[in-house]
C-alpha cells in the first residue's frame, strides 16, 4: 500500500517536472505570465509530492514494511529506531530520493522567495531546477526506484551498513553534506536563468544567491569536518583524512565554491570576472553531481562494478548534458559578458583574490586528477593503481601554505590600490604573529618544512585578520561613539566581518591539522590486566577485557584505567562492536578530549579468553581546535548570512556625515611608486 | 588586445607548469595494485617501490607474536605467494583464507615489509558462518549469550 502510494506520488511528479519544464519557457516566450505561474505551481507540487514519497519510506523503514525492496536491503528488526529513520539515506537509493527531496525543497524556497521579481530570471532558474529535478525523478521511478515490490516478502533484512550505524556522527554527515551538495543548484539555476534570459550583465543573479551559496557553503563546510570528525571517532585509525576518493568527492565543490565566494565580490565591486565566476558556479554544480556519482554508482571499488549496473551511466549521461548546455550558453553570452574594470594595481585586494582563486582552481584540479586517475588507469589500462597520500601531500602542501598567506593578505589590502606606506602599515605588524607561531613550533620539535610554514602563516594571518576586525570596531566606536558590545554586535553584522571569522575558523582547522600531524605520537602493544603502557607522558593500564550483548550487536571492550602520577584519573573504554551481519567488527576507539589534545586508544585485538588485549594508544595535540575551527567556519557564514544590524534613527545623521567613501577613481600610479 | 594576449600566454605558462607538475607528481607516487603473481612477474622492477599486495593468506602460515608485534604471513594468489611481515598486531578477523590488502615495499631478501594492512573491505555483507559469530567465538567473554 505504501509502496504504491509512493510510487504514483513519483510517476505524478515526473509528468510534473516535465510540465513546469516546458510552459515555463513557453510562458515567457509568448509572455503569459499565467503559464510562468503555472510553471512555479509545478514546482511547489513536486515538492508536495516528493514529500510523500520520502514520509512513505520513512513510514516504511518504521514500520519495517520488507514489501519494499530499500526497506528490505537496508532494514532490519533489530536496528535501533534511531538508525532505522536514517538509513533512509544510507544506500544509493534512499539517498537519491533524499536528494530529490532536497532539491524541491531549495527550488520551491528559492522560486518562492523571487516569485515576484520582474524580467526573466526567476521564471528561468525555475525551469532549470525542474531540468534538475527531472534527471532525479528518471532514476527514482526508472533505475535507482527504492519502491519496488519485493516478493516473497522477507522476514527480516540485513540492516544498515554497520559502519553506519556504529555511531551518532551518522545521522549528522549526510544530510549535511545533502544541504550543501544540492544548495549548490540553486546558484547554478540562477547562473542558468540568467544566462537564458540574457540578464547577464545586471550581476543581479549574483545578489539574489549570496545567501543562499553562502548557506550551502556552510553546510558543505559542517559536512566535511563532521565527515573528518566520522571517520576519526570511527576508523579507528586516528586519522581524519586519508584523501580518500569519498572524502575528496565532498572537497572538490568546497574549493570551487570558496573561489566562487571570493571571486563574485571581484565582480560585484569591479565589473570583472563575469565569465569566470559562471565557470565556477557550473563547475561546482557538477562537482556535487560528479560527487554523488563516484560515491553511489560502486564505480570506486572498481571500474566493472560500475558497468554492472545502468545507474553509472545515467549519471554520466546527466553530467554531460549539464557540460555540453551549460557551454553552449556560457559561448553564446560571451559577447555580453566583456569585464568593465580592469586591474588597477598589484598591490590591491582583487590581485589577492585572484591568486586565491587561481590556487583554488589548481587545488581542485590536483584532487580531482588524483581521484579520477585511478579510475582511468582502470578502464584505459587495465591495471589497478592507487594515488595516494604522498601525491596528495606533494601537490597540494605547496598550495595550502600559500592560501593561508593570502589569508592575510587579502583583508588587510584595500581594493584597487595600496601605497606603499599602506602596504607597510598593514602587513608588517602580523609578522610579529608569524615569528611568535614559528618559534614555538620550532621548539616543540617541529622540523617539517610545511609544517613550520604552515604555523607560520597561521600566525600571520590570524594576527592580520584579527586586526582588521580590531580595527573596524575602532572606527565603529570612534565614528558613532559606541560602547565595545554594540561595536561588536554592529560590526559583526557586517558581510566582511564574517568573512574573517571564516578565515579564523579555518586558521583554528589548519592549526589543528598541523599540530596533530606533526606532534603525533603513537605505540602498540599488547596488555595484560594490570600492566601498563605509556606514550609521550601519558599512562594507561588495563584493567579488565569485557563481552557484552547488546540487542543489535555483541560488544567486546577493554577497561583501561588512565594514569596521573601514579593515580588514577579516569576510564577509558575502547570496544569492537560486531553485527551480525558482518565478518568484520567495527572498531570503536574511545577518545579523551581536552583543550591541549586528544588520548585516542583503540582496541586492536583480544585473546577470546581476555587474558591480555592489544591496544593502540595516540595522543594528538590540538585535534579538538580542528572541529572547534569547523564550527568558527559556520558561524563566520552565519554572520555573512545575516542582515546588517540597521542603524538606530540618532545614529542615522552620524551616516549623513559619513567616512569618506572609498575613492571610484583610480588614483594614477605615479602618485604611489 | 595585447592584453588580452598577454593573459593567454600568462595562462598557457601556468598551466603547462601546473600539468607538467602534476604529471610528474602522479609518475612518481602511483601505487601499483599487484597479486602475488604480478609482484614476481616484475621481477627485480618490483624491490623497494612502493605497492599494495592483494591476495588471501595462506592456511596455517600466519605467525604472530604478542609481545613484540611481529606479524608474519604468507600472501598467496594461488599461484604466486609472497612472505609477508608487519609490525603490529592482525586485525581481530584476522584469519587464514582472508583476503587481505598490504601496502608496503618488497625488499632483496624477498620479503614484503608492510606498513599498513588491511582485510579486504566488501560492501556485500555476509553473515558470519556458524561458530563464526562473536557470541559464539568469545563465550567465555560475552556472558548471557544467546546461543
Amino acid at each position: 500500500m505504501t509502496g504504491i502510494v509512493a510510487q504514483n506520488a513519483l510517476l505524478v511528479s515526473l509528468a510534473v517536472v516535465v510540465f513546469g519544464m516546458v510552459i515555463i519557457p513557453l510562458g515567457v516566450q509568448r509572455k503569459r505570465t499565467g503559464w510562468i505561474e503555472l510553471g512555479y505551481a509545478a514546482v511547489y507540487t513536486n515538492f508536495l509530492l516528493v514529500s510523500v514519497a520520502v514520509v512513505a519510506m520513512i513510514y516504511a523503514l518504521v514500520t519495517h514494511d520488507f514489501s519494499i525492496s530499500y526497506v528490505a536491503q537496508v532494514g532490519s528488526r533489530e536496528t535501533p529506531l534511531f538508525y532505522t529513520v536514517i538509513s533512509l539515506w544510507g544506500a544509493l537509493e534512499g539517498s537519491i530520493l533524499f536528494w530529490a527531496w532536497v532539491l524541491s525543497l531549495y527550488a520551491s524556497a528559492a522560486v518562492w522567495i523571487n516569485r515576484r521579481r520582474p524580467g526573466n530570471l526567476v521564471p528561468y532558474a525555475g525551469a532549470t531546477f525542474m531540468a534538475i529535478s527531472l534527471f532525479f525523478a528518471i532514476m527514482l521511478v526508472g533505475p535507482a526506484n527504492p519502491f519496488l515490490a519485493v516478493s516473497p516478502v522477507p522476514l527480516d533484512g540485513p540492516g544498515p551498513n554497520p559502519l553506519l550505524q556504529n555511531h551518532i556522527l551518522m545521522a549528522v554527515h549526510p544530510p549535511l553534506l545533502y544541504l550543501g551538495y544540492v544548495g549548490m543548484s540553486v546558484p547554478f539555476a540562477f547562473a542558468a536563468g540568467a544566462m537564458l534570459s540574457g540578464e547577464v550583465t545586471s550581476d543581479d543573479w549574483t545578489h539574489i544567491t549570496r545567501r543562499w551559496t553562502l548557506a550551502s557553503w556552510g553546510f558543505l563546510s559542517a559536512a566535511i569536518i563532521a565527515g573528518m570528525w566520522w571517520s576519526y571517532e570511527v576508523l579507528g585509525w586516528g586519522g581524519y583524512w586519508a584523501w580518500d576518493p569519498v572524502e575528496n568527492a565532498s572537497f572538490l565543490p568546497w574549493l570551487t565554491a570558496t573561489a566562487y565566494l571570493h571571486s563574485v565580490m571581484v565582480q560585484q565591486r569591479r565589473g570583472m570576472l563575469r565569465l569566470w565566476n559562471l565557470n565556477l558556479v557550473v563547475g561546482t554544480f557538477v562537482l556535487t553531481i560528479l560527487g554523488t556519482f563516484l560515491t553511489r554508482s560502486g564505480i570506486l571499488s572498481s571500474v566493472h562494478a560500475f558497468t554492472t549496473g545502468p545507474i553509472g551511466y545515467y549519471f554520466l549521461s546527466f553530467i554531460v548534458v549539464v557540460l555540453v548546455s551549460t557551454l553552449a550558453l556560457v559561448w553564446g553570452n560571451s559577447e555580453r559578458l566583456r569585464t568593465t574594470g580592469q586591474l588597477d594595481s598589484a598591490a590591491s585586494r582583487e590581485t589577492v583574490l585572484l591568486l586565491n582563486n587561481l590556487f583554488l582552481t589548481a587545488f581542485m584540479f590536483t584532487v580531482l586528477i588524483g581521484t579520477l586517475y585511478p579510475l582511468v588507469a582502470e578502464a584505459l589500462r587495465g591495471v589497478k593503481v592507487s594515488v595516494g597520500r604522498p601525491f596528495f601531500d606533494r601537490m597540494t602542501l605547496p598550495m595550502i601554505v600559500a592560501l593561508l598567506f593570502l589569508m592575510g593578505v587579502g583583508p588587510a589590502l584595500p581594493w584597487r590600490s595600496a601605497s606603499r606606506a599602506e602596504v607597510r602599515a598593514k602587513l608588517l605588524p602580523p609578522v610579529a604573529g608569524a615569528l611568535l607561531f614559528t618559534a614555538v613550533a620550532l621548539i616543540a620539535g617541529a622540523r617539517d618544512v610545511y609544517a613550520v610554514l604552515a604555523f607560520c602563516f597561521v600566525g600571520y594571518s590570524a594576527v592580520a585578520n584579527l586586526r582588521e576586525y580590531w580595527n573596524g570596531m575602532q572606527r565603529r566606536r570612534a565614528a558613532h561613539g559606541e560602547g565595545w558590545g554594540t561595536a561588536l554586535a554592529r560590526g559583526v553584522g557586517r558581510r566582511q566581518y564574517g568573512g574573517y571569522i571564516a578565515h579564523m575558523g579555518v586558521l583554528l582547522v589548519a592549526l589543528g591539522i598541523t599540530a596533530s600531524s606533526t606532534f603525533r605520537r603513537e605505540r602498540e602493544a599488547t596488555l595484560k590486566p594490570g600492566e601498563t603502557l605509556t606514550v609521550a607522558g601519558q599512562t594507561v593500564r588495563l584493567k579488565e577485557v569485557w563481552g557484552r550483548q547488546e540487542v543489535q550487536r555483541s560488544v567486546i571492550g577493554a577497561t583501561m584505567e588512565v594514569m596521573k602520577n601514579g593515580a588514577v584519573v579516569g576510564v577509558i573504554e575502547p570496544r569492537m562492536n560486531f553485527y551480525p551481519t558482518s565478518d568484520q567488527p567495527v572498531p570503536t576507539p574511545e577518545v579523551r578530549s581536552t583543550i591541549a589534545g586528544d588520548l585516542y586508544v583503540n582496541l586492536m585485538a583480544f585473546e577470546p579468553q581476555g587474558k591480555n588485549a592489544t591496544v593502540k594508544v595516540i595522543i594528538e595535540p590540538l585535534t579538538p581546535w580542528i572541529w572547534f575551527g569547523g564550527g568558527v567556519v559556520v558561524l563566520g557564514a552565519i554572520v555573512s548570512i545575516l542582515p546588517t544590524v540597521p542603524p538606530r534613527r540618532s545614529e542615522k545623521v552620524a551616516f549623513a556625515a559619513p567616512p569618506p567613501p572609498p575613492p571610484v577613481v583610480a588614483v594614477p600610479r605615479q602618485a604611489e611608486a | 588586445m595585447t592584453r588580452r594576449r598577454w593573459a593567454i600566454v600568462a595562462i598557457l605558462i601556468l598551466g603547462g607548469t601546473f600539468a607538467w607538475l602534476l604529471y610528474g607528481g602522479l609518475d612518481k607516487n602511483v601505487v601499483f595494485f599487484l597479486t602475488p603473481k604480478e609482484l614476481l612477474a616484475k621481477g627485480t622492477a618490483s624491490y623497494e617501490v612502493p605497492i599494495r599486495l592483494g591476495g588471501q593468506v595462506k592456511p596455517s602460515s600466519v605467525k604472530w607474536d604478542a609481545k613484540t608485534l611481529d606479524l608474519r604471513f604468507v600472501i598467496t594468489d594461488g599461484s604466486g605467494e609472497i612472505a609477508v611481515s608487519e609490525k603490529g598486531a592482525p586485525p581481530q578477523m584476522f584469519r587464514d583464507g582472508i583476503g587481505v590488502v598490504v601496502e608496503g615495499r618488497y625488499g632483496r631478501d624477498g620479503i614484503f615489509q608492510a606498513t599498513n594492512l588491511m582485510v579486504k573491505h566488501s560492501n556485500e555483507y555476509r553473515a558470519p558462518k556458524p561458530g563464526q559469530q562473536p557470541h559464539e567465538m568469545y563465550k567465555t567473554l560475552i556472558k548471557g549469550s544467546t546461543s
